[in-house]
């Protein structure tokens, strides 16, 4: 379930004329910019985007680039995208903007949707930036990175609920060997190759992968994850971890990145912007759950304490916190 | 002393005998058309099987019989037997017609996701087959193919090639069948230079046929748009003078990639003329039905062009040639109506 609180009478001129009153001298209303943005679902958003335009012929996001900065810049700037936009766009600049791809964006990007979001996020990444998100995936990557991201991106996945227990069975032990032939068991080790367990996650459906992995579990003793543990500075290893999590429970590996992020401020920060903004009309409640289950306390208490400013405004709002204001 | 004065009347009358001297119907001229009706290579001529077989009698059978050594066995059975190597290609030659007309009508999508299924399955498998359909149709109609393929198989073609390939060529063609290729015409120059350079240095040092194993050859080959990749064959010939699948011809897979991503024509022209050459297998002879009943809403001007060129000979005629019935006239119209679009 959504976090976010929209009201359902809303007036997008009211609300252009309000931001852009929130632009005008010398600072920036940032308190108001986020009570209305914040309170605004996606179609709202884009109704109020088309209205500023009329209004005062300028970009909206451009006009918030402009007026707002660092943080809470780029996580507005993002939230006031579509949705399917806004996922081409991190993409992009997760693979554009950094020294090397945030591999974690692009899996989230892949894994987190079914074939036909993912081909809409695709074909809107082409429309965007005239090329293929495969093609810049590819050439911003290299060795066993590159082949398992752009397999990754690129597939289109079967959707049906059937499993083939054999397949299962014999995938399983295949992956075993890949993982543990390389350097004994509980991970340490580099893999025996990598051929065939790009080849497994990357084309097999949904269903099929998680019965694979119950096998792994009762074959080898181990979760394939745990199996995967190795050099935190192997960050092939870590991608494929991370795929892996995110296949059999994208909520609490949603919840996992936040953590990290959290515990990792000073850094980490688009991280956190990242799920809050994607989730927030989709299930981030559902995510909250499990971050109270597992860490003891709220992720608005988290983001409260970890956080500050405006910052903390926005995002408190994204989560549905009322209080704050 | 009868028989003899009956042969006497017939022949004073004109009419034909044979060589036991029974009365005929047909001549040797119409013997040897029926003949040619059943001896193919692509198609059965029905009109003169139907006007010709209506005419004969008996004798008339025995006669074509016996004078068709290659269609009937004359063992030591005593009589002559139909060779079952050529019964077996006849029923081939009979159902072409019907397979080129299934083809057309069938919905392109579920077309290319049957023939995606074959050319792995068939032995050997038919690698150039896949390569065709992953690269000469666009990124949305071989996505359409990819979503008939799981609704047929209840699995994805990236599942289903994975499993059946094996090495090197895994690679490529999972690579190639999972892409969604831009379509547009915004290419990056300074990428394409900096392509073509790798391209080029990964050629001139492959020494034992093993470029198939480059990350970069297979990157560039797998996700850049056909338009950069057209663009950067440009740029090879003005660089190297040579024509990249040239350069490439250690490995037919590649070679095929590169025609059918960057000159479609080509290839198609040099399948079609293999489809029609003198000893083709079924396989290659499939070829002529498919292309010209999948490419006539597409670039069979340009296929044909480029097969007069050459071949030195135009398609038609060389279709007229080889085909024969309802088959030749199929294909023949359909070239013709895709070289008038």
């Amino acid at each position: 379930m959504a976090t976010l609180l929209a009201p359902e009478d809303f007036s997008p001129g009211e609300d252009a004329m309000a931001l852009n009153k929130a632009f005008e001298g010398w600072g920036t209303d940032e308190k108001n910019i986020i009570w209305i943005l914040g309170h605004r679902n996606a179609d709202q958003r884009k109704q109020i985007r088309l209205a500023y335009q009329e209004i005062y012929l300028e970009d909206l996001i451009k006009k918030l680039k402009y007026e707002l900065s660092g943080d809470l810049e780029r996580a507005v700037c993002h939230w006031i995208l579509d949705p399917v936009e806004r996922e081409a766009v991190l993409a992009y600049e997760s693979i554009i903007r950094n020294y090397r791809p945030d591999y974690r964006v692009i899996l989230e990007t892949a894994l987190m949707k079914s074939a036909e979001e993912l081909l809409t996020v695709k074909r809107t990444y082409q429309f965007l930036y005239k090329r293929s998100l495969e093609e810049d995936v590819a050439s911003h990557t290299s060795g066993d990175m590159r082949k398992f991201l752009v397999a990754v991106v690129s597939v289109y996945r079967y959707e049906g609920e059937e499993i083939e227990e054999e397949v299962a069975h014999s995938e399983a032990n295949i992956l075993g060997d890949e993982i543990q032939g390389g350097g004994g068991c509980g991970g340490g080790g580099a893999l025996n190759g990598a051929e065939e367990i790009i080849r497994i996650l990357s084309t097999r459906s949904r269903p099929q992968l998680l019965a694979t992995f119950n096998y792994y579990k009762r074959i080898h003793g181990t979760s394939i994850t745990k199996s995967l543990d190795g050099d935190p500075a192997d960050e092939f290893s870590a991608a494929l971890r991370a795929a892996i999590q995110c296949i059999k429970n994208p909520k609490r590996y949603l919840q996992k990145v936040v953590h990290n992020s959290i515990n990792r401020l000073g850094t980490e920060e688009d991280a956190l912007s990242r799920v809050i903004v994607t989730r927030a009309e989709k299930d981030l409640k559902e995510m909250k759950d499990v971050y109270l289950k597992k860490n003891g306390r709220s992720l608005e208490d988290a983001v409260a304490s970890e956080t500050t400013g405006d910052y903390k405004a926005f995002l408190l709002t994204l989560l549905g916190n009322q209080d704050y204001f | 002393m009868a028989e003899r004065k009956k042969i006497t009347i017939l022949v004073r009358r004109g009419k034909k005998l044979n060589q036991e001297g029974e009365k005929i119907m047909t001549s040797p001229e119409e013997c040897e058309a029926l003949r040619k009706a059943f001896s193919g290579p692509h198609g059965v001529e029905e009109k003169s099987m139907l006007e010709i077989l209506v005419k004969c009698n008996l004798a008339d059978l025995t006669t074509f019989r016996k004078n068709s050594p290659y269609i009937f066995l004359d063992d030591a059975c005593r009589f002559e037997k139909w060779d079952p190597f050529h019964m077996k290609s006849l029923e081939i030659e009979f159902l072409r017609f019907q397979r080129a007309v299934i083809q057309r009508t069938m919905h392109p999508w579920e077309r290319d996701a049957l023939l995606v299924r074959k050319s792995l399955e068939e032995k050997p498998p038919l690698y150039n087959l896949l390569i065709e359909l992953a690269c000469t149709r666009t990124s949305d109609e071989f996505l359409g193919a990819r979503k008939a393929f799981q609704c047929l198989y209840s699995e994805s073609v990236e599942e289903f090639v994975a499993v059946k390939v094996q090495g090197f060529q895994r690679r490529l063609l999972v690579a190639l069948v999972s892409t969604y290729r831009y379509e547009g015409m915004r290419i990056d120059e300074a990428a394409i230079k900096l392509e073509c350079q790798k391209l080029g240095r990964a050629i001139k040092t492959d020494q034992n046929n093993e470029i198939e194993k480059d990350d970069e050859v297979l990157r560039i080959l797998t996700t850049r748009s056909k338009h950069h990749l057209k663009t950067i064959h440009k740029c090879y010939k003005e660089a190297y003078d040579s024509n990249l699948e040239e350069d490439l011809d250690g490995i037919q897979i590649l070679r095929d990639t590169v025609n059918c991503l960057c000159a479609p024509p080509i290839y198609f022209s040099k399948i079609l003329d293999t489809a029609m050459s003198v000893c083709p297998t079924e396989q290659e002879k499939e070829a002529l039905t498919r292309v010209i009943v999948t490419r006539t809403d597409v670039d069979m001007k340009e296929i044909a062009a480029e097969f007069n060129r050459e071949y030195g000979a135009p398609l038609i005629d060389r279709i007229e040639a080889a085909a024969l019935g309802n088959y030749r006239d199929f294909l023949v119209a359909l070239v013709k109506r895709g070289m008038a679009n």
